[in-house]
């Protein structure tokens, strides 16, 4: 089908998106690479969420941390970053780190060796996460890019965060899509969440009011190995 | 109406004591026999299993043994203790416990009994709880969900201490589903409780009633073989024949679809000559069309009503009061378990769709006559073409007798492990004699220690590979070897959690004005609930049918749905709701035995009769035992019809994993439609010429090998199986049930069961709730036992006929063909399809600066 293989020459030039004047990738898996930078972000790992649960009496998997890193492994080893971003809440809560398994934490040490490594403090992770190497910081500025967990208030341009979860929907031929998605409008963007066990909000929540241009917003649904651009006007909520 | 034999002529050692003998001679009645022989066997120590037809003095002959003795019982002398519970009677629904109280409460004030009756369901006060476990009354009338809790408290043990006889109602019901794997599990508990416990099961006829009498008695008895391994039968014939016909409409009768609109004059009229109709259909749209049809026609103004389990509590008493006071001509219902109990006056029953089984029909049929003796009048209406063989098979079964009630299946690991709970809530345990007691339970009584074993650990720290968990342990084995709860906050959780009952998420449906999105005010009046997955796929403007109106969808806000009335318009988006059942193996059978016989259509409608003629003209009518496949272009595009009659869900099942391999083969298959009847598959490759070719043969395409990779590897990212998860998820206990009026809670508190799928899946893909995943998705939305069974009656047997166009026996499902939604799987495609419309807009570049 002709058709279908002029798509896929397409999908790496659609793939690059603009923000404040740095060109990135929205890669499918749900992180940022801003190839001229060497630079990956990724937000909202959650690590040890499963046993933050059990603490209280929910049984579920002890496999999240193991499921994350196991994907940001793959991610890190093709694109070979030289700096990492973790943009906050990268544990579930402030224990987190010291309950992690052995050998995730090795595994997560491994996967730090050779790079810079930055912890930006969430909500979930104020603190340093205990024991682990990489530089923690509450926010981080690089070029005309500004790294933090929550979303300002304010328009910042070039600001990149995390924190909301976004995640969009749409409605075609009476079925309903959700996926987690990138959510940007040329100024600034808001990550998928990364973690193997984090929900996710819809982009027209009251929770983003105020954080984009409308005109402009679109949302970067997550496929399964592509990214699916989508206007505002084709949004769902809920 | 048979002789009743005279009481002087029954077996001499039945005790009906005086006060009861007097009680049916001032009544000018006798004892059935049925009654009196349920009496002496129950009297003689046994559990006995009664399956009698509607009307026949059931519920007295269930209770006769506990009132005869309560009768003879030494009163209770000042400062003796109380006495715990007699007998427990058990039901499905919370209505039959209340409708007892009242019918049974009759017979005992007149007889002068003093034997207190109470109910006990999830809508009876705490206070009347708590004084019920301080003072319990004679006979407790309740659900399986109740003796859950009951059971898993700590004063379980004595307060069953008295407890003689269970009554389980409507037990054919009961057994089928997971509620009746607790409800074994608990009465296993109590038989342990109390040795000498007798059951007595009250059903309507099944096709196999060893597997009740199982299941009313202690399966590997613990003690040696002295008890019987099955309960005592009676089975009470009879009944007048019902009067059952077809419609043999003056109308066409369509060739696809499910709505019967062609006959609503023809049912309109036949209400009129009626004083009660009771309408039933299969599904919760099919009744609101109905509904709706029928009062475009009703131009007397009758008192028409709908009736479905969706619709808000208050309107559904009203309508059952109107019901009960004979104020209504006609009710529109989708199952006689949404319904109260009193009916009426009902003369008359019609079936609109087909019946899908031989045994649901008799059963609708014969609760809506309460008289026994007299015929119930019934009219089947087909929606379809199909539908006729159908109705005409169900009927000729119907007075055959044939039953077709499903097999009883194994016991669900996830019901094991909440009762594995909540048996630790009640008390310590040791796993050596819980193990013996969970196999007396018929359904869990080949389960082997290791699996048994692996639900304890499954409890206790979640039973993962990884052990990360055994710090936040609920259960907890001592150094004595019993196991304990940690603590008692698990205990609270667990009575929280309880049944197995799990409601799909649902959003409250609400009017206001047209137009206001329901943020100014809060709106009228709440209509019922409707599945969120639903309304999900609606957009502001839309109108659908609800509640017997059409409704303008406004927007949702929280957990509310807000809509506007919408009069006049026609809905634009069909409501696919759910309880659709699939088409029995039974009828199946039948349907194809009809169409290989030529002198059976005689009995048909000419005009579907004619449809079968044409059929053997242009294309071939399939033998019974053989599989006909129909290949044939249209359009651009390539058919495959295969019409197996299985029912719509092992047709899914076949579907998708046809698509599978129609796609390894080149065939390039673009989507596939399942009908209770056939599979239609459309391809752009030309599968008519690929088989001739044997590239790939049908029989290598059709080869039972599909079951093993193909099906894992479909499986394994399949919606169908996600969603069973997560009902095993809920009922192991695995995460919470979110209960009414909680406020969906925030994203970091819960996970989605989806998401627990995805890692289980990949990191211990052999975990015991997985497993029981797959056992249930095989049995239940996938069926594959049957799929199995038809691939292996269809070796050698398949019949391929390669037209130039298209059938009549494929045009019913030809046109189901974008109506009903492709299910699951095609997600990417509709996105594509939405972020082309972007790109083709405003260009691939466009979200660059």
């Amino acid at each position: 089908m002709n058709f279908s293989l002029a798509r896929a020459s397409l999908i790496a030039e659609a793939d690059l998106v603009g923000i404040a004047g740095e060109r990135a990738v929205c890669d499918p898996r749900g992180v940022l690479y801003f190839p001229d930078l060497r630079l990956l972000a990724v937000s909202d790992l959650h690590l040890e969420k499963g046993s933050s649960l059990a603490r209280r009496g929910a049984l579920i998997p002890p496999y999240d941390t193991g499921a994350t890193l196991l994907r940001l492994q793959a991610v890190i080893s093709d694109y070979q970053p030289s700096i990492v971003i973790s943009l906050g809440d990268s544990f579930h809560d402030g224990g987190g780190a010291q309950r992690m398994h052995a050998s995730f934490r090795e595994r997560l040490e491994a996967l730090m060796a050779g790079r810079d490594w930055f912890w930006v403090a969430g909500n979930h992770d104020p603190e340093a996460p205990a024991d682990l190497p990489g530089e923690t910081v509450r926010e981080l500025a690089i070029g005309s890019l500004l790294f933090r967990h929550e979303p300002s208030k304010l328009r910042v341009e070039g600001e990149i965060a995390g924190h909301l979860h976004p995640c969009a929907r749409i409605v075609q031929q009476g079925r309903s899509v959700r996926r987690r998605c990138f959510a940007g409008d040329g100024g600034r963007m808001i990550m998928p969440a990364f973690g193997a066990y984090t929900g996710s909000l819809n982009v027209l929540d009251r929770a983003y009011a105020g954080l984009f241009r409308l005109d402009t917003l679109m949302a970067y649904m997550l496929g399964t190995d592509r990214i699916f651009a989508i206007s505002r006007s084709m949004l769902r909520p809920g | 109406m048979t002789e009743q034999p005279r009481l002087a002529e029954q077996n001499a050692t039945v005790a009906l004591p005086e006060p009861f003998i007097r009680w049916f001679g001032e009544k000018g009645w006798s004892p059935r026999a049925h009654q009196i022989e349920l009496l002496a066997k129950a009297q003689a120590g046994q559990s006995v299993l009664l399956i009698a037809p509607t009307g026949a003095g059931k519920t007295l002959a269930g209770f006769l043994p506990s009132l005869t003795e309560l009768a003879v019982r030494p009163r209770r002398k000042p400062g003796q203790a109380q006495r715990g519970i007699h007998t427990l009677y058990i039901s499905p629904l919370k209505a039959l416990a209340v409708d007892i109280e009242r019918n049974l409460g009759k017979p005992v004030e007149e007889i002068g009994l003093p034997v207190t009756i109470e109910t006990r369901t999830g809508d009876t006060p705490a206070h009347k709880r708590q004084r019920q476990k301080l003072v319990p009354p004679d006979i407790l009338l309740t659900t399986p969900e109740q003796l859950a809790l009951l059971i898993s408290a700590g004063d379980a043990r004595r307060f069953f201490d008295d407890l003689r006889y269970v009554v389980l109602d409507e037990l054919h019901s009961l057994v089928t589903s997971k509620r009746g794997h607790l409800l074994a599990l608990g009465l296993a508990r109590l038989r342990s409780f109390v040795p000498g416990l007798q059951t007595i099961g009250l059903s309507a006829t099944v096709a196999e009633p060893d597997e009740l009498r199982r299941w009313l008695v202690s399966q590997n008895p613990p003690k040696g073989p002295t008890s019987p391994d099955m309960a005592e039968l009676i089975v009470v014939t009879g009944g007048a024949k019902p009067d059952i016909s077809i419609l043999d409409s003056e109308e066409r009768v369509p060739w696809a679809g499910h709505s019967a609109r062609y006959a609503t004059p023809e049912i309109y009229r036949e209400i009129k000559r009626h004083k009660t109709t009771l309408l039933f259909v299969n599904t919760r749209s099919q009744a609101e069309l109905l509904f709706q049809e029928l009062w475009r026609v009703n131009e007397d103004n009758l008192p028409i009503a709908l009736h479905h389990g969706s619709l808000d509590v208050a309107q559904r008493r009203r309508v059952e009061k109107a019901m009960g006071d004979n104020a209504l001509r006609a009710i529109v219902a989708t199952s006689t378990l949404d319904l109260g109990i009193d009916w009426g006056d009902v003369d008359l029953v019609v079936h609109v769709g087909a019946p899908k089984g031989a045994s649901r029909l008799a059963q609708r049929i014969g609760r809506a006559n309460h008289r026994m003796d007299e015929p119930s009048k019934a009219i089947l209406i087909p929606a379809n073409r199909f539908e006729v063989l159908e109705c005409r098979a169900a009927l000729d079964a119907n007075y055959l007798g044939a039953q077709d009630t499903p097999p009883l299946i194994n016991g669900g690991l996830d019901v094991l492990a909440q009762h594995v709970l909540g048996c630790a809530c009640g008390a310590p345990f040791r796993a050596d004699d819980l193990f013996e007691e969970v196999r007396t339970a018929a359904p869990y009584a080949s389960l082997d220690r290791s699996t048994f074993d692996r639900v304890i650990d499954f409890v206790a720290t979640g039973g993962y590979a990884l052990k990360n968990y055994e710090r936040y342990a609920r259960i907890r084995l001592n150094k004595d070897g019993f196991w304990r709860v940690s603590n008692p906050r698990i205990a609270q959780q667990y009575r929280l959690n309880v049944g197995t009952i799990i409601e799909v998420p649902a959003l409250n449906v609400r009017y206001v004005k047209a137009g206001s999105k329901g943020s100014a005010s809060r709106g009228g009046k709440v209509l019922g609930k409707i599945e969120e997955a639903f309304l999900e796929t609606l957009t502001h403007g839309d109108t659908f049918m609800f509640a017997g109106k059409v409704l303008r969808f406004e927007g949702i806000r929280e957990n509310e749905c807000f809509v506007s009335n919408a009069p006049g318009s026609d809905a634009k988006v069909p409501y696919y709701g759910g309880g659709k059942f699939p088409l029995s193996t039974y009828l199946a059978e039948q349907v194809r035995i009809m169409l290989d016989d030529p002198q059976r259509w005689k009995k048909l409608p000419e005009q579907v009769a004619d449809w079968l003629r044409f059929q053997a003209d242009k294309s071939v009518l399939p033998k019974r035992d053989d599989l006909l496949i129909e290949t044939f272009p249209r359009g651009n595009r390539h058919y495959l019809v295969a019409y197996p009659f299985e029912g719509r869900l092992a047709h899914q099942t076949l579907g998708m994993l046809l698509t599978r391999r129609l796609d390894r083969a080149g065939a390039r298959p673009l989507g596939f439609v399942a009908t209770d009847y056939a599979l239609a598959i459309w391809s752009l490759g030309d599968m008519g010429t690929m088989f001739k070719a044997r590239k790939p043969s049908l029989s290598a395409l059709f080869d039972q090998d599909m079951l093993g990779d193909d099906l894992e590897a479909w499986l394994a990212d399949s919606w169908l199986l996600k969603r069973t998860f997560r009902n095993c998820a809920l009922i192991s206990g695995l995460i919470e049930k979110r209960h009414p009026g909680q406020e969906k809670s925030g994203r970091q508190v819960t996970v989605s069961t989806d998401l627990i799928y995805d890692v289980l899946r990949s990191h211990e893909p052999d975990h015991i709730l997985l497993q029981a995943t797959r056992a249930d998705a095989a049995t239940g939305l996938l069926d594959v036992s049957r799929l199995a069974d038809m691939l292996s009656r269809i070796q050698g047997r398949i019949v391929h006929k390669a037209l130039e166009q298209i059938s009549p026996l494929a045009v019913p499902i030809m046109l189901e063909i974008g109506k009903m939604p492709v299910n699951g799987e095609a997600d990417e495609t509709l996105l594509m399809d939405a972020a082309t419309l972007v790109e083709e807009a405003m260009g691939p570049g466009m979200a660059e600066e």
